[in-house]
Parts: structure tokens; C-alpha cells; sequence
């Protein structure tokens, strides 16, 4: 079973980032939005930092440059596309072809989201670089810190990745998915760190914010980057990571077996 | 003049007609607009949370900025963005030519081709929230500033629409243009908020490349009474340098253009 999936992923990764790589020019145009959008909030932070003395809500003015340059990297990793194209493939019947593959249509994504994030770097890192030239922001990176972020990035990928996954399932049952997917994105901004750092949002969205996935797909390893955890929080937020991933994939498997099941192509 | 009235009406009454068709779209736009109206207000209140400025502006000037954001925003998308990207996918399979035929000005005709009426909910709640903003702010807007903010608008119309023209006509040349309109739209979210808080690089971009500052920026800037008379010059040269520049790049398209199909 292993020996399988460590032969398909090479080469579905292989003919994703070739894939890639002939459409660079719109993944760069794409790339654009991802990257303001960070420089917008640091912007607007820094701002109410520097009226406010200096500091707000613990964050000075260069931790906010901080903050945000790690959450776009952050970001970048963690997103997915998957809920704007779900629903075309059922309309214009693409889902038809990859059923009919013996492998689940959720590997293919998989490595083409990787390709897409792999390709791009050659974007964003030197979007990283000028960012971090013009903000000079104060990272306070620690050897414990960064080692624990590496499973915690991967897992925010991994609930993010599945999490999304499940919701474009929607589109079996509803062609007008976009107010859906429109809602889910702004819950996601407001509760995962990306509108403002958790401890500047007022107390009862923080509260909600613990009891919701979002918060462990994008902030948590920032915060944990930016040493603003100590190691028994990161380790107690890993395992919830690992909490939320077990509970969307159950999700997954039992909605898709549903969902296939009264699909029935539409087009070609 | 009246011809662009006839003809607008006529391609207003079509898209009306079309959705129609889908009445139930008409409470999914309504839901989608004021979402995206409740999170920007949303992101305004956590914000001014824990500050009572930013930049110098108070929260009703942003509640105000945010409105003229929604109206320009709505109004892009209630006719020149779907005519233009019409417009563009009529370049690449043939079906310009059509157009070019018709005894009307090809310019206009492409510009008003596609109406997406549900978009007017995006102006109205603009002007509602707009006017919001002005009525919490605890000085009254004079006459005076009422009257340039009017000025300001017109040009910001001109501004934006003849960038989009010039983005568009570029389709005569380049084949995969819709990406570049996908810029326009990434920067334009700068514009929830005032240029003037952004670094000089940045301001500039907003400025000069994508002309966010004049579309949005500049007519909140009237309405709370901080426009310079400099800026309010600029603005309409700029329109008017625009206007006529605009034309003259989609004149030098059309000529260049052979026909794809036919």
C-alpha cells in the first residue's frame, strides 16, 4: 500500500510542477494577491502600533512586519484552491474521467497543490527577501521553535488541505456554491490570525476562534515561529492539530462515499 | 450623447432580461454583497478596537472611504468589467467583428455590452454606508466639500474607465489579457483603505500603475474635507489626459486588428 503511493506521488508531483511551470506567467499574477494582502494589514497594524506609542496588543511595530511576512510564507503553504474549481468539474463532468482512475481523485490535488506552492517559491521568496529589506521586521527565531514548526506547518496543510477538500464537496448537492465558499472565506480571515494577530481581536472571537479549526491552519505556527508560545502551548496545539486532521478526514471518507453516490455527470 | 443613453438603455434592458431568467440569483448578490460589506465593516471595528485614528483619519472618514469603495467597486462591476472582458474573448475568437460593423461607435458599443444589474446592490449599499459615514462624523459636510466630491467622483470615473480601456484594447496585441485585469483587482483591495497610510513605494504603485488613489482615496479625501486644492487639480487633468489618450490607444488597436475568424 505504502510502495503504491510512494510511486504515484513522485509522478503526479512530476507532471504538476511541468504543468506549472507552462503556466507560470498567470501563477505569478495569482501570486500577487497573497502577497498584498499581508502587506495591507502589516501596513494598517504598524500604523495603529505607531499611534498607539509604539506597541499594541504586546506586537511593536517591527514584530508586525514580522508577523505578517511569516504569515504570508505561512499561507502560502497552507492554501488551497480547490473550493473555486470543485464545481465546474462536477458541471462540465471532468470528475467523470477521474473516477474512472483507480486511484482517489484527492491524490491528484494533493500534488498538484504542492507543485503549484514548490513552483511559486521562485515568487515568493524573493517577495520574502524585499519584504524583509523594506520592513525590517524583528523575528526572535529559536532552534526549539523552528524544529516544532515544521510538523505544525505540515499539519495546518494537512487539516486546511482536507478541511477544504470536504466543503467543495458541497457542489455535488448545489451548483451555486460561491455564497458557500464566499462565507467560509470570510470566517476564515477573521479566525485564523490573517485580519489581525488573536491577541489584538476582542475576547469573545478569541474564545471562538480555540473552539475552531482556523485558528491551528494559519496563526498557530506563526505565533509559534514568532516565539510567542511556550513549548508545552505548541506541543498542546499540535495535538489538536492532530485532533482536527482525524476529524476532517472521518469527514472526508464519509461524505465523499454519500456525495459519489448520487453524482451524476452533467456535460461531455 | 443621447445616442450613448439610447444604446445603454437598450444593452441595460438585455441584462436585465437575462437575469431574470434566474430570479434566485438575485438573493444570492444580495447575501454576497452584504457579506463582503459586513466583513469590511467588521475588519473597521477590530481596528478602530484598539485605536481611535489611523493615519489621521477617524473611523466615520473610513466608514465613508468604504463606501465610495463599494460605489466604485459596483459600478466597475455592473458594466465595464463584464463588457470588457466580453469584449476581450471577442478579440480572441473572431466575434469583434460583428461589432466593428455596426453603425455605432465601436468604443462605446464594447463598453456598455454587458450589463450585470445585481451589481447595483455593491453601488447602493456604497451609498448607504457612505452616507453612514457622514452622518456619525461630528462635523457636518459643507456644501462646498459636497460639490467637490462630486468633481472627484467624475474623474475617478474617467480614471478607472479609461484604464480599463487601455487594459482591454492591449488584448489587440496580447492574447492572455484577463490575467493582467487579475492585477487590477488584487491591488484594488488597497483601496479599503486610505493610499496616503501606505509607504511612498507603495502610495506610487497605487497611484500611477493601478489608479486606486484616484478612485477611492481622493473622493473620501473631499468628503472629509482634506483634499488639497493641488490634488483636486490632478485629478482632473489626469481624467481628461485619460480620456483622450485612451481613445487614442484603442483607435491604434482597432486598426491593428485583422479579424481571427472570418
Amino acid at each position: 500500500m505504502l510502495r503504491y503511493y510512494l510511486n504515484l506521488y513522485p509522478a503526479f508531483l512530476r507532471i504538476a510542477v511541468l504543468a506549472q511551470i507552462q503556466y507560470r506567467a498567470s501563477g505569478v499574477i495569482w501570486m500577487i494577491g497573497s502577497i498584498i494582502e499581508p502587506v495591507i494589514f502589516l501596513v494598517v497594524w504598524s500604523r495603529v502600533a505607531r499611534a498607539r506609542g509604539g506597541e499594541v496588543g504586546g506586537y511593536a511595530e517591527n514584530e508586525f512586519a514580522a508577523y505578517y511576512i511569516v504569515l504570508m510564507l505561512v499561507n502560502h503553504v497552507t492554501f488551497t484552491w480547490i473550493m473555486h474549481v470543485f464545481q465546474s468539474r462536477i458541471q462540465f463532468g471532468q470528475l467523470s474521467f477521474q473516477l474512472m482512475r483507480p486511484v482517489h481523485p484527492i491524490h491528484e490535488d494533493l500534488s498538484d497543490n504542492v507543485a503549484y506552492k514548490i513552483v511559486q517559491l521562485t515568487v515568493m521568496l524573493p517577495a520574502v527577501i524585499i519584504l524583509i529589506l523594506i520592513f525590517q521586521p524583528k523575528f526572535n527565531f529559536e532552534m526549539w521553535s523552528l524544529l516544532l514548526a515544521v510538523p505544525a506547518i505540515i499539519l495546518a496543510l494537512a487539516v486546511r488541505f482536507t478541511l477544504e477538500w470536504t466543503l467543495a464537496l458541497v457542489a455535488f448537492w448545489t451548483t451555486r456554491v460561491n455564497a458557500i465558499n464566499q462565507s467560509y472565506f470570510a470566517i476564515i480571515m477573521f479566525f485564523s490570525g490573517r485580519v489581525a494577530p488573536m491577541a489584538l481581536l476582542p475576547v469573545t472571537i478569541q474564545s471562538i476562534a480555540s473552539a475552531l479549526p482556523f485558528y491551528y491552519m494559519i496563526a498557530f505556527p506563526v505565533e509559534l515561529l514568532l516565539g510567542k508560545l511556550t513549548p508545552a502551548q505548541a506541543l498542546t496545539n499540535i495535538v489538536i492539530q492532530l485532533g482536527w486532521l482525524a476529524f476532517a478526514l472521518m469527514l472526508l471518507v464519509s461524505l465523499w462515499k454519500v456525495a459519489v453516490k448520487q453524482y451524476s455527470a452533467v456535460g461531455n | 450623447m443621447i445616442e450613448f443613453f439610447r444604446l445603454a438603455n437598450v444593452f441595460l434592458r438585455i441584462g436585465a432580461m437575462n437575469e431574470m431568467a434566474y430570479r434566485a440569483n438575485f438573493w444570492i448578490q444580495t447575501f454576497e454583497s452584504l457579506l463582503s460589506m459586513a466583513t469590511a465593516l467588521a475588519t473597521i471595528a477590530i481596528v478602530f478596537n484598539q485605536t481611535d485614528s489611523l493615519g489621521g483619519w477617524q473611523r466615520a472618514e473610513l466608514i465613508s472611504l468604504l463606501g465610495v469603495y463599494f460605489l466604485v467597486l459596483g459600478t466597475i462591476n455592473l458594466v465595464v468589467s463584464p463588457s470588457l472582458g466580453r469584449f476581450m474573448e471577442e478579440v480572441v475568437d473572431g466575434r469583434l467583428d460583428f461589432t466593428l460593423t455596426k453603425p455605432a461607435d465601436a468604443q462605446l458599443l464594447v463598453s456598455i455590452s454587458e450589463f450585470r444589474i445585481w451589481k447595483i446592490l455593491d453601488v447602493i449599499l456604497g451609498l448607504i454606508v457612505l452616507s453612514m459615514g457622514l452622518l456619525t462624523k461630528a462635523e457636518a459636510t459643507s456644501f462646498a466639500s459636497a460639490l467637490v466630491f462630486g468633481i472627484t467622483l467624475l474623474a475617478a470615473g474617467a480614471i478607472v474607465y479609461s484604464f480599463w480601456i487601455i487594459l482591454a484594447t492591449l488584448a489587440f496585441w496580447f492574447i492572455r489579457i484577463e490575467n493582467i485585469t487579475m492585477i487590477f483587482w488584487s491591488m484594488y483591495t488597497a483601496g479599503r483603505w486610505p493610499v496616503t497610510i501606505y509607504p511612498p513605494w507603495l502610495k506610487w504603485i497605487l497611484t500611477l500603475l493601478v489608479p486606486v488613489a484616484f478612485a477611492v482615496t481622493v473622493p473620501a479625501q473631499a468628503l472629509s474635507g482634506r483634499l488639497t486644492f493641488n490634488t483636486l487639480m490632478s485629478a482632473v487633468l489626469l481624467a481628461v489626459a485619460l480620456v483622450f489618450i485612451s481613445r487614442w490607444f484603442w483607435k491604434l488597436g482597432v486598426k491593428s486588428y485583422s479579424g481571427a475568424s472570418a
